[in-house]
Order: C-alpha cells, then structure tokens, then sequence
C-alpha cells in the first residue's frame, strides 16, 4: 500500500483515484497511518482507506479469503464509464508492482481516447497497432517482441 | 478531522446492487453461504458498493465507489494493516 502511495503522484497526473481497501476497520486504518505509514513515508497514505468488515464487498469483488477472513491482494483498475478494465489478483505473500498498474492505466487511456490498440508491453511513446483488414498477417512489419 | 466522533458500529452500505442481484446476495450472505456469487468481470460494469473509511486530513466518512464515477479509479484489496509486504 505504501508503494502505492509513494506513487500517487504518478496517479494524479493520470487523473486517477486510488481507494484502498482491507477487512480492517476504519480506526485501525486511521492507527495504521499514524504510527506506521506516515513515518514510512511522508503524509503517509493519502487516498481514502475504505474497510471491508466481513469481506462483502471482497466477495463480489471475488478476492475475499473465507478461510482466512481478509481480502486478498487484488487490484481493479475501473474506467470513467465504470467499467472495470483490468484485475490482478495475487495470494498475499507477494507484493504488487505500482509501476506496471501505472502503465496498465497509460495504455488503457491511450486505447480510449485513439482507438489504437497497444502491444505487450507498451510504453507511452512506442508504436501502437491500428486494428484493420490490412493489419491481419502484417503485426510482423511493425511489431516485434 | 470532520467526522471523528462517530459511533462505535456504523454499518456501511457494503455492495450496492441492483434488486435481482441483491436477492442473490441475501443467499449469499445466509446460514449456507454455499452460493459464492462474484460479480467482478473485465469489461464488465463495475459494482457498486458503499464503506465506511479513514480519509488523512478528513477523518472518517462512507465511501460509496460510484462517488468517483467518471474519473479513472484503482481499487486495491489488501490483506491488513500492519502486515509486511
């Protein structure tokens, strides 16, 4: 989370808005940041931390843990007509890397607003494809992993 | 800090859905709780819901997901606060 958040620059620049969630209630969230994310980094976290006390919206969200009781790491990056266009969703021992979210969101809002589409691991400023009869069998002439 | 004197238990909305889904739910969260509905698609609208939260600066206030409806947003889940990675 604080990875995130050391970020979220980054994301303001994109327009984003980063909600973080977790079964924890909202005064554990509020300790969280002024005892230990506020000293890990500075301001601590500074998008809303939202609680998720018995896991429902985890549930539909398909990343609640009965089992276990808590959410586990999953991201969602939602669009402006509220669709949601990407999930990742990994078991908690590893953390998440903010830099490829950050290029997922870049390349979805350049999809939207040019109608191109991005290869694998596109880059602001790379070569994108335009979708067409006369790319079919042709990538190989633009692109190339 | 606007909102800090607030009551010990304040339920949030928790998932906000439409009736027919919320009828589901309401299996879902029975006795049983062997129908496990997600709801969650690509390319699918994303579902509402509402919960309480720790704003910095703020204080603590519900935050309901369709709030930010037309803006790019990135939710993310995470297991606890105080936890290591």
């Amino acid at each position: 989370m604080a990875a995130v958040a050391a970020l979220y620059k980054d994301f303001q620049a994109l327009d984003v808005e980063v909600l973080s969630i977790s079964t924890d209630s909202r005064f554990v969230h509020k300790i969280w940041q002024e005892e230990e994310l506020s000293k890990m980094l500075k301001g601590g976290v500074p998008f809303p931390m939202l609680s998720d006390g018995g896991g429902k919206i985890g549930t539909v969200y398909g990343v609640y843990d009965e089992a276990a009781g808590v959410d586990i790491r999953g991201r969602f990056i939602i669009d402006p007509n509220f669709v949601i266009r990407g999930m990742e969703v990994l078991t908690p021992e590893v953390g998440r890397n903010p830099n490829e979210l950050l290029r997922q969101i870049k390349a979805f809002q350049h999809v939207v607003e040019t109608g191109e589409v991005t290869p694998s691991g596109w880059q602001p400023g790379d070569p994108t494809l335009v979708p067409g009869p006369d790319l079919v069998g042709k990538v190989w002439e633009v692109w190339k992993p | 800090m606007s909102d800090l004197k607030d009551g010990c238990v304040k339920p949030a909305g928790g998932p906000l859905l439409p009736a027919a889904e919320s009828d589901k739910m309401d299996v879902l969260t029975s006795l049983t709780q062997e129908v496990k509905k997600v709801l969650a698609r690509v390319g699918k609208e994303a579902i509402d819901f509402e919960a309480s939260a720790f704003i910095s600066g703020e204080g603590f206030k519900p935050v309901k997901l369709s709030d930010y409806r037309g803006k790019w947003i990135v939710i993310c889940f995470y297991p606890g606060d105080f936890t290591f990675v």
